[in-house]
């Protein structure tokens, strides 16, 4: 298809007209509200279910939830997380309803591809991926997160709390009239 | 010894000797200060008109930016590829800066300070002189292009001598009128004939002259909307692409600086140079205080046409090859022509 060109007009050819246009754009945005964000002084408002760093997470009254069983580091694409559980003779959870807790937890934020796997694949709802966007270090040894560290990252989570529901429904259970 | 040297420092030849270093060292450095500041106010203009903010960081408001940008380019990897021809492609950014430090010598930036005219070198052929350095100018962005021995500098280079050479045809064509209406190629004169109030000034007497003059200037400088040479989209940079660290750099230096030399010789030639018609501002000072009003006075002129240039960029797109060809051979060249002849005939009628 050949679109004909509509021959300029006077005013058109002096181009003065687009010359003065143009002037009232640039001279319009020249005054106009600056849309820079200082970033490291300011920072965007990250919205509640974005997917930052992987961290893991303390229930209501501050237990560990994590039960070791590793199914994160098995899902984990990059494989960077890295769990070394209690063993046999190892330390016992610090809650009810566990066998057990992570000896040492390790996130390896240079590998990890914020994926978010190990959130959907947690039974325990133990670890998230949390707004931490931002991550430096100044060595690789640095960026390798150990236990205490994800788990103070990571703060408490508010969310479900699946063993106390499971408690309240056990007991709930335990006191339904049977009937034949 | 000493008594030799002190006679010398006192007799005439030392005494202009001496003032001479001093002027030269002064306006080589302010020179290469606006240089440095331009590059500053461009990027805060742009930034500003496409919304942003700029270089803020470096020391307050961004001011000390171009120390950090001169001293990245210096400690840059200066890379040399293999393939260039090495003589030129030394040459060609040494060249880039000469043509614009050369032409201050004749630009009048003050009347006087004490009884020291303030021009480097008041040539009776001034204006000769300016143009025979100008066009050295192409010399760095032909030897550029052929010393990189690759094909998008060098197309860069073909359309850039092109383009320099077509318009300096008309840029020299178009002040011709005022030579003639002035009767002089001292630029001091040219001053000195726009003295007379503000309708002197050859901006009202030769507006097409200086419509041609500040369109060419444009297509001298490479700026937008003439900046083909450096058109990234196209030539992928142009000339300078083979360039690194302060070869680079040199040759961005010499846009701006032919931008402050083509923005002085628009001040000089049609909007008066160092004078104003108002507070007595036009005859050359005869105090202190008022030989540098009248540099002041000039440099706020040329930052005027800075900001003239800088906003020119970021409002236009660039021309197409061939309207810029037309636009220098076809319509520039034959108004200028016609422009001459119309003040010789305005001239023979009025004698």
């Amino acid at each position: 298809m050949i679109v004909k060109r509509k021959p300029l007009n006077f005013w058109e050819r002096l181009y003065l007209p687009a010359i003065l246009d143009g002037f009232r754009v640039t001279v319009r945005h020249f005054f106009k509200r600056k849309v820079t964000m200082q970033y490291p002084e300011e920072k965007w408002a990250v919205p509640p279910d974005y997917r930052g760093a992987p961290y893991l997470v303390r229930d209501q009254e501050g237990n560990t939830k994590c039960v070791s069983c590793q199914l994160c580091e098995f899902v984990c694409p990059p494989k960077a997380i890295r769990i070394i559980p209690p063993g046999p003779a190892g330390q016992l959870a610090d809650r009810p309803n566990a066998e057990k807790m992570p000896a040492e937890f390790e996130i390896n934020m240079l590998r990890c591809i914020f994926c978010g796997f190990c959130q959907e694949v947690c039974p325990e709802e133990a670890i998230f991926l949390l707004k931490d966007y931002s991550l430096t270090g100044t060595s690789r040894e640095e960026m390798i997160y150990n236990k205490e560290k994800l788990l103070e990252l990571g703060g408490t989570h508010g969310g479900i709390e699946k063993w106390k529901h499971k408690l309240a429904e056990a007991k709930e259970q335990e006191n339904f009239p049977v009937k034949v | 010894m000493i008594a030799a040297i002190t006679d010398w420092v006192k007799s005439p030849a030392g005494q202009f000797t001496l003032f001479t270093a001093v002027k030269i060292f002064a306006a080589f450095s302010i020179m290469m200060t606006m240089v440095a500041y331009v590059v500053l106010v461009e990027r805060r203009v742009c930034a500003f008109i496409q919304d942003r903010i700029g270089p803020n960081r470096v020391g307050p408001f961004g001011l000390l930016q171009p120390a950090a940008d001169g001293i990245k380019s210096f400690l840059k990897e200066e890379f040399t590829p293999a393939h260039v021809r090495k003589i030129y492609f030394i040459l060609a950014p040494a060249i880039a800066l000469m043509p614009a430090i050369l032409n201050l010598a004749v630009i009048p930036f003050g009347s006087q300070i004490g009884h020291q005219p303030m021009v480097l070198a008041n040539l009776n052929v001034g204006i000769l002189y300016t143009f025979g350095m100008v066009s050295l100018g192409v010399y760095s962005i032909v030897l550029a292009g052929y010393a990189a021995n690759s094909k998008y500098p060098f197309l860069g280079g073909i359309r850039s001598s092109a383009q320099m050479i077509s318009y300096e045809i008309s840029m020299g064509l178009s002040v011709i009128p005022i030579f003639m209406l002035v009767g002089s190629l001292n630029l001091n004169d040219v001053i000195g004939y726009q003295a007379q109030g503000l309708f002197s000034w050859l901006v009202f007497k030769q507006p097409l002259a200086f419509a041609i003059f500040l369109g060419a200037a444009f297509a001298e400088t490479n700026r937008t909307p003439f900046d083909l040479p450096e058109a990234e989209q196209e030539l992928a940079g142009g000339y300078n692409i083979e360039y690194s660290s302060i070869k680079f750099a040199l040759f961005f230096m010499g846009e701006y600086a032919n931008m402050i030399l083509a923005s002085a010789m628009m001040v000089t030639l049609f909007f008066g140079g160092w004078t104003l018609p108002w507070f007595g501002l036009d005859q050359p000072a005869a105090t202190l205080t008022g030989g540098v009003a009248h540099i002041a006075i000039f440099l706020a002129k040329v930052f005027m046409f800075l900001l003239a240039f800088i906003w020119v960029r970021w409002m236009w797109p660039r021309f197409r090859y061939d309207q810029l060809m037309d636009l220098g051979w076809r319509r520039f060249l034959p108004l200028a022509l016609a422009n001459i002849v119309v003040t010789a005939v305005i001239l023979w009628m009025r004698s």
